[in-house]
């Protein structure tokens, strides 16, 4: 009998209820009204659509030697048109863990401060911090029970532990697998290219850092969907730090510096 | 004093909850159960009242599993303890599915307290009328633990307890005789107390030990043994006691 967390969507009438308290412990799933429409399962389907296209962005996280490394860009699309080129992809949940941003902009910030509401109370309740693999299985749990109903979520959980460094991937179709290379978003096949050829487990930190700036920066560089600042962040035994935040555009010239052509070397003699 | 003490939601003018402390009036009833917590092991034991002829003794489980590493004894309303072990036994399992880790000691103490303490507070029900000893070992630090829960819902962690009947005198002898010890030291140590109070016997005691290992059940025929250890160990007491003066 698995006890799904709903306290998400939990009013407040429903808690004074005699039924709460003694039932055992299993609860009712969330409900709303649905529209009437003939063709329900189209709307969904256009509903879940038009918040796709929000999944334009490129996000990864290594697991190394060292820690945990995560990096992110920070372009906002809608179609053709660039809404922001300065989200902020990378969501603190508390000082030793990182969620990253792919998908519904709402939605990933509004679970990932629930996420961090339940495990402060997770610490308070059992002194002691929350493993990154339970923080990762309560929000895949609450992302499960709202499945099908449009939330857009693709997420990686990044932080340390007591058994050391932990990546999981959560996604909103309630899937959620345990790895130690992710990258996620639109511009994710560019961005393991770089990420899968330049990896090894024994780097130091700003080898690593810098593995996962050029993949963003190839991401962006390639992928419409992707760019404004690659930030990199690296999750350590004393929590998490903010290593750099570059332009792409900065970054292609120190990746691609302009050599001048002959041409325009005897222009500039004369 | 009779009109406060019908509806459990009803405080008496002092300050009682009669049907609580009416709860603890069938703890005191119950069989006896004693815990002691040792440096790698912890044991439990339960005060076994004879059993009729025609009884299998095996279904009369006193000492139960909450999980691998959790196990459970308690004074009072046995079929009141059914209903809160099988409450515990799924809370346990549902907390390895939500956070992928075993419960501590502490947290399935801390909700089988709060499971008692729900049913003080709610209208047309009455208190669980048993107290539980929860024994355990930490599933990350490995350190052992024993609490006790009663039927207000309060819990608290003990080196060693006792509950039931005769738990004065058992925790007397506690009080008097504990020191920290391991292995069948701590056996000994449960065993004797039990035997303040029980006649003696493997027939009237039941035995469990829990190192980091799991839960095992103590047979019948070691029960024996370690009895008739303590009993020759008392033996030797006395006679030491009565040896030097004669010499002088």
């Amino acid at each position: 009998m698995m006890k799904l967390d709903t306290s998400g969507l939990e009013s407040y009438t429903s808690q004074f209820g005699a039924c709460s308290g003694l039932s055992g412990g299993i609860s009712t799933s969330p409900s709303f009204e649905l529209p009437s429409i003939t063709d329900f399962d189209g709307f969904q389907k256009e509903a879940i659509q038009m918040v796709k296209p929000a999944k334009g962005t490129t996000t990864l996280a290594f697991i190394f030697k060292e820690g945990v490394m995560v990096a992110a860009d920070s372009r906002a699309s809608m179609g053709g048109y660039i809404s922001s080129q300065s989200v902020k992809k990378i969501i603190e949940i508390n000082p030793y863990m990182l969620g990253t941003m792919a998908g519904g902009a709402a939605d990933c910030q509004f679970w990932h401060r629930n996420l961090g509401i339940k495990c402060r109370l997770h610490e308070l309740a059992n002194k002691r911090r929350i493993s990154v693999t339970g923080a990762s299985k309560l929000l895949a749990n609450i992302l499960y029970s709202y499945r099908g109903m449009g939330l857009s979520v693709g997420t990686m959980i990044a932080g340390w532990d007591e058994t050391g460094p932990g990546l999981y991937y959560v996604d909103s179709e309630g899937g959620r697998l345990k790895g130690s290379r992710f990258s996620v978003g639109s511009g994710s096949p560019y961005a393991y290219g770089v990420l899968d050829n330049g990896y090894r487990y024994d780097m130091s930190v700003e080898e690593a850092a810098e593995l996962a700036r050029r993949a963003i920066y190839h991401a962006t560089f390639r992928d419409g969907a992707s760019g404004g600042v690659a930030s990199v962040y690296y999750v350590g035994s004393a929590g998490w730090k903010k290593l750099s935040g570059d332009d792409v555009g900065e970054l292609h010239y120190k990746y691609y510096p302009v050599v001048p052509s002959s041409v325009e070397q005897e222009m500039v003699e004369e | 004093m009779a009109r406060y003490d019908r509806a459990i939601t009803v405080f008496s003018p002092d300050g009682h909850l009669f049907q609580v402390e009416y709860a603890l009036e069938a703890v005191r009833k119950g069989n006896a159960a004693v815990g002691v917590r040792g440096t790698d092991i912890v044991v439990l034991g339960v005060e076994k009242k004879s059993t009729a002829k025609l009884q299998d003794s095996r279904s009369v489980r006193k000492i139960v599993n909450l999980d691998d590493h959790i196990a459970l004894a308690c004074a009072g309303l046995k079929a009141d303890a059914r209903v809160l072990i099988n409450r515990a036994r799924i809370e346990c399992q549902s907390h390895r599915l939500t956070v992928e880790d075993p419960v501590t000691v502490e947290y399935i103490t801390r909700y089988i307290a709060g499971l008692q303490q729900k049913y003080t507070q709610s209208g047309g029900v009455r208190p669980f009328g048993l107290s539980t000893l929860i024994v355990g070992f930490d599933p990350y630090t490995g350190v052992p633990s024993l609490y006790q829960t009663d039927p207000s819902g309060t819990f608290s962690a003990w080196k060693a307890n006792a509950t039931g009947r005769n738990s004065n005198s058992m925790r007397e002898f506690l009080e008097k005789n504990y020191k920290e010890t391991s292995g069948q030291e701590t056996v000994k140590l449960a065993i004797r107390a039990l035997l303040e109070v029980v006649e003696s016997g493997g027939k009237n005691i039941e035995i469990a030990v829990m190192t980091k290992e799991g839960l095992r059940q103590l047979e019948e025929a070691e029960i024996d043994a370690i009895v008739a250890e303590i009993e020759a160990e008392k033996a030797a007491a006395e006679a030491a006691k009565k040896g030097p003066p004669k010499e002088t």
